[in-house]
Order: C-alpha cells, then structure tokens, then sequence
C-alpha cells in the first residue's frame, strides 16, 4: 500500500497527461482538466505544509532555546501578525488592493526586505569578479572576452568608445552578434541536452523506476 | 504626508529595513539578523494569506459550496499532503505527492520533448548558403556550434581524435555561452542594487527627483 | 607584501564601497544616454502596432519585488503602448508579487494625461486576474479554460461577472501574449506548455540573468521578440517614445559595468604579476 498506491497514481496521471496532448477530446480532456484544478489545490495546500513546517521548527527552536532562539521569535510573530493583517483587517478577498493594510506591509517592510536581500547580490558578484575570474587558460580568457564585450555592448559606454566604428562593427552590434550566434548555439546545446535529461527521468518517474520521490519508507 | 518624504512612517521604516540588510556588508550584526528573521517570517505570512485567498476559498471552498463535490478529491489530497508533519502517518503524503510528481512527468515529457527538443532540432536545420555571407556564417555558427556543444555532452564515448576534436570546438561555443551568461548575471545583479539606490536617495531622501 | 600583492589582498569592503560610489554617482549626473534599438526588441514593438485595435492581449507578471527595477519600466511600458493602441488587456500573475506589481503600474501609467483622458475603465478595458498557484499548470488550463483557471480576479470578484471576460474563453480569443518573467514559472513556461501547445503570439521581458536562457526561442520563432534586462526595458522606452526610470538606470548601469571591467582587468593584471612569485 505504501509503496503500490504512489506509483499507481504516478503512472496513472502521468499517462492521462501524456494521452490527453494526442486525443483533445472528450472523455481524456475533461479528465485532464479535473486533474489539473486538482494540481492548483494540491500545490496551494504544499505552500501551506511548507509554512506549517516553519513554525514548527521556529518553535522547536524558542522552546528548546536553541542558538539564535530570540530570532526564531521574530520570524514567528512576523508570521503570525502578516497573517492576521491579511484575514482580518484587509477587506477580504479584495486584500491586495491598494489602501489596505497588507497592501501596507506589502509596499514599507516586504517589497524593501526582500528586494534588498538580493540587492546585496551585486556587491558579490563584483567581489567576485575581482577574486576569482581568471583569464587562467584559453578557455577562460575566450569566457573573460565574451563577457567584457557583452557588459561595454549592453551599456552606452559601448557606443561611446566604438562610434567611430563603422555600423555593424560597434561594440553593441558586436554583443548583439554574439548573443545571436555563438550564445544561442551553445545554449541551444545546454537545452536539448536538458531536455533528453527530463524526458528520461519523466519517462523513469512514471514507469516506476525512479521513486526516490517518495522518499526512505 | 507626502509619499516622497523622509519622514514618511512607511519610508522610514523601509529605509530602516534597507539599511539593517545592506549593514551586512560591513559585518554580521544583530540589525541584520532581526532583518533577515523578519523576512522570513513576512514571508511566509504573505504566502499562506495568498494561498487561502487564490486557491482555497476560490478553488475549494467555493466550488464545494457550488456542489461540485469533485474537487473533494482536490481537497482530500491537500489534507493528504498536511499529514507529513504527522510522523506516524506522514506516509499518506505520498499519495498526493505522487499526484503531483505524475502528472508533472506526464506534461514535462511531451512539454520538453516538443519544445526543447524536435523544435530547436528543426530550427537548428539552416541551409549553409544563403545568398549573402553574412547569414550564411551565422547559420554555419549555429549549426555546427549546436552539434559540437551536443557532442561535448556525449560523455559516454571518449573524447578522442575527431570526436574529441568536435568535443574541444564545443567547449569553445559553451565557454563564449558562459561568457554572455556572467555578463548578463552581472547587468541583472546591478539593476538590483540600482533599485535600492534609487529609493532611498529618491523616494525617502528626496535628493533626486 | 609587494603592490600587486597588496592589490590582491584587498579588503572586499574596499570593493563593496567602490560598486556604491559607481551606482550612486549618476544619479546626480544628467548626461545622455545613447541607446540603438536591437532588433528583438523591434520585433516586438512592430507586432504590437499591427494589432488591429480592441484586440485583446494579455500581459503575465511573473517577477517579485527584487526584479522590479529591470522589469517594473518594461511592464509599465508595455501596458502604456497597449492602452495608447486602444488594445484590451487581461493582466495576470503566476507569481503572487506579480499582480501586485501590474497593480502598482497600473497607478503609474493612469498619471498619464493622455491615458486619463481616455477614462478607461476596469472590467471593460482591463481586468488583472490576480494570481493562482500551479505554475505551468495554470497555463494548460488557461488553454481550455481561462475561468476555470481564475475563478476570481484580484479583488476576488468573478470573472464570469466582468464585461471584457464575457466572450474570453482560452488563448483563441488572445492576440498577443506578454511575459514579464523573473525565473521559474516563466518564459520557459510560456513556451513549453503555452505557445507550442495552443500556439498563440507570445513576446518576452526577462531579467538579464534569464535573457541569454530564452535567446534560441527568439532564433527559432516560439518568442516573436525579447527584452533583456534593463537595457531591453530602455530599448523599449526608446523604440516606444514612453520613457520611464530605465534610461535613467542606465547610466549607473554604465558606470557599475566600467567598475566591474576595472575590477576584472586589476585582478588579472595583479593575478599575472604575482604568479611568478606564487610557484
């Protein structure tokens, strides 16, 4: 039962799914609708397991007084008061419109944390470029090129230090030329090769082969 | 008071919040880590309000109550995947998980097979000569750049003598990829860091209009 | 410790404070940016000036805050061509912040003098269908079903009940689709299970991180045109006439990009004047 239901409800719609894209027609694509909506509430309540287990293991950790404990705090009542704002004292389902108090929280404590979270990532990726990118061998040195081209076409400065070259030849056209051409070859390659790599897990997933989805039980 | 002003609640907390995530670049401090805490708890906030509002209620609840006692099922298999935080019983979870991992296998396999496969295969099929020089060279270079890059990722055969040869003119049209995929990282990464700039010399200091 | 290798062991906080000058500096700077318009930026831009007038497009956000300021310009440009061209248009999210965002560019595009005099009105000549979770799965569904893949809109009213959605049944009754995409589920998405399966018209911004991704769909015709980054969001200001923040961006843009060539050469520079003494 453990093991046999799963990989029957894998195989099963898996199947539905792959049938239903060659006969479009009655009964297989109502079916595959039904499953879809079921899809959406099946990865909603997923979001929901996924919130539940951080308030478990946030309480975990303030009751056990782990290391970090009074952060731990922090995170549950920013939790718990987003959640109360957005049910209760947000209008309902028109919560999102501008006005409301999740709207509030939305605009003055999410948009700025979470944008400047991955702000910082600009900060790295110079500190990076000063540390680690090495023109080491031709390999590197072919990438190095590639990418300063790419970085003067992509901004004015390019057209500033290459306008006297003839049209064509500009540092823009230059970065155009390679994201055209040699960028879409190689990242063409990267693409069906991971695409030949989805459809042989897809077909393992569904035949039963690969089932390390569903974990040691 | 004006949206635009430092003394404005909303951008002095904002601006607060900025600046305790960006201290993090001097050092680890105890601002940061109240800031990243928060995060993660408005975070999650934000999501499950989300989620009952477009997806339970709208999904679920309002479609049991229009008696389309189909989506029960839907509804059961949600429950399903809650039991996993119920160690005795946290195998049932399998069952909805498995729904899931199945019929995104079934999609995914036929999505990427048509897309990502037989499709960039036939735009990848260019006549060599087309008249001008310039098109033709850029249809030589995809072409031969896509079938040496595919070659380089036959690991099953040794990459030696003509097939190795085809393998190391591969890595050249990957390394050029790389090249304008860490140019591009690096244009996405400073537009990032520039919208924070302008908020806060912008919106909160007003020092730029 | 010779130069080059007091050069190399340079406190990171001396780099960080380097990237902070470059990107703050220009904004007080008020030089002029030179921008030529590539062609997969015109690409799109020609498509939409063809659509015949109240022809229905659909513009997906699928970005959160963090990408806003590459991909917020490019939304806010896209929905002014559309509302200027009379076009009607179904805003829609598979990502949560996304909506949200559209909203927020909505109250940006509406300050428009020529756009406010239009008195456009919500339900009749746009509708933001909020966001529902699936991700790929939504997009198969909108295939048969839009209503059946978002019951209500933003406000949570059905959409049964919204005039512009009356006779909007799946991407038949769509013109033109736009995807503003951060990541996962987004333009890959939209081409895999949207344009292939039911093969409507779909043009694309991506972050600059996502760009270089998607370019063989351009070259092969499942995109009609891409928008890379915040140089394709200002292309798209230049080629459109409807300037918003991203030419301003620019010019930090230009200035963080010569910072961090500068960084690259310096180290290797140094990396090449210290080996010999490394080994």
């Amino acid at each position: 039962m453990r093991r046999e239901v799963p990989l029957i409800i894998t195989a099963a719609c898996g199947f539905i799914f792959i049938i239903q894209f060659f006969i479009p027609h009655p009964p297989l694509n109502r079916i595959q609708d039904v499953f879809n909506d079921w899809v959406n509430i099946i990865a909603g309540f997923a979001i929901v397991l996924g919130i539940l287990n951080l308030l478990r293991v946030n309480l975990n950790k303030m009751s056990k007084k782990s290391k970090g404990w009074p952060y731990a705090l922090f995170t549950i009542l920013g939790l718990l008061a987003y959640v109360v704002i957005g049910l209760a004292f947000s209008g309902g389902r028109s919560f999102q419109n501008p006005g409301t108090a999740f709207y509030w929280v939305y605009i003055n404590l999410f948009f700025p944390l979470n944008s400047t979270m991955f702000a910082l990532l600009a900060f790295f990726v110079a500190s990076a470029s000063y540390r680690a990118f090495r023109a080491r061998n031709k390999e590197a040195t072919l990438l190095l090129i590639a990418a300063t081209i790419l970085m003067l076409g992509r901004v004015p400065l390019g057209e500033y230090l290459s306008g006297w070259l003839p049209s064509g030849w500009r540092l823009a056209d230059l970065s155009d030329w390679i994201m055209d051409f040699p960028q879409t070859a190689g990242q063409r390659a990267i693409m069906m090769g991971i695409a030949l790599g989805i459809i042989s897990t897809s077909l393992r997933i569904i035949l039963g082969i690969e089932r390390t989805y569903l974990g040691g039980d | 008071m004006d949206a635009n002003s430092f003394f404005n609640i909303g951008n002095l907390i904002a601006g607060i919040l900025t600046i305790g995530i960006v201290s993090f670049l001097y050092k680890d401090n105890p601002l940061y880590k109240f800031c990243e805490a928060l995060f993660v708890g408005i975070s999650a906030g934000y999501w499950l309000v989300i989620i009952i509002f477009t997806v339970i209620l709208p999904k679920l609840y309002d479609k049991l109550v229009s008696q389309e006692y189909v989506y029960l099922v839907g509804g059961a298999f949600g429950v399903l995947m809650l039991l996993r935080l119920v160690p005795k019983i946290s195998w049932l979870s399998n069952w909805a998980l498995a729904f899931v991992v199945g019929s995104t296998a079934g999609v995914n396999l036929i999505g990427y097979m048509q897309s990502n496969g037989m499709n960039q295969v036939k735009n990848t099929i260019l006549p060599l000569w087309t008249g001008a020089w310039g098109s033709s060279i850029g249809n030589l270079i995809i072409v031969v750049g896509t079938f040496c890059g595919l070659v380089y990722f036959f690991f099953s055969k040794e990459h030696k003598g003509v097939f190795g040869g085809l393998a190391k003119v591969g890595i050249l049209f990957l390394m050029v990829t790389f090249g304008a995929a860490f140019g591009y990282t690096v244009m996405s990464r400073m537009s990032l860091l520039i919208g924070r700039m302008d908020f806060i010399f912008g919106a909160w200091w007003g020092l730029i209009r | 410790m010779d130069f080059w290798q007091k050069l190399l062991a340079v406190d990171r906080r001396v780099i960080f404070a380097l990237v902070a000058v470059a990107i703050i500096i220009p904004f007080f700077l008020n030089f002029p940016i030179k921008i030529t318009v590539s062609p997969p930026v015109n690409a799109v831009y020609d498509y939409i000036e063809k659509l015949p007038t109240g022809s229905l497009v659909m513009i997906s956000c699928d970005y959160d805050p963090p990408s806003a300021p590459e991909l917020q310009p490019m939304t806010e440009t896209m929905l002014k061509h559309f509302f200027l061209k009379d076009l009607k248009v179904i805003i829609l999210g598979l990502w949560p912040q996304g909506s949200v965002q559209a909203n927020i560019a909505l109250e940006v595009v509406m300050r428009d003098p020529i756009l406010k005099a239009k008195n456009l009105k919500y339900g009749v000549d746009y509708v933001n269908l909020g966001f529902t979770a699936g991700n790929e799965f939504v997009i198969i569904r909108m295939g048969t079903d839009i209503h059946a893949a978002f019951p209500v809109d933003f406000n949570g009213t059905k959409i049964a009940e919204l005039p512009l959605m009356q006779n909007v049944r799946n991407f038949n009754n769509i013109a033109f689709v736009f995807n503003v995409s951060a990541g996962y589920p987004g333009t890959y998405e939209w081409v895999i299970f949207g344009v292939d399966r039911y093969r409507f018209k779909l043009g694309a911004g991506n972050t600059a991180v996502q760009a270089p991704l998607v370019s063989p769909y351009v070259q092969s015709g499942q995109l009609i045109g891409l928008l890379g980054g915040m140089r394709g969001a200002a292309e798209y200001e230049e080629v459109s006439h409807y300037f918003g923040k991203a030419m301003g961006f620019m010019r930090s843009q230009t200035f963080s990009h010569a910072v961090v060539i500068f960084f690259i050469i310096v180290g290797n520079l140094a990396y090449f004047m210290t080996r010999g003494k490394r080994t």
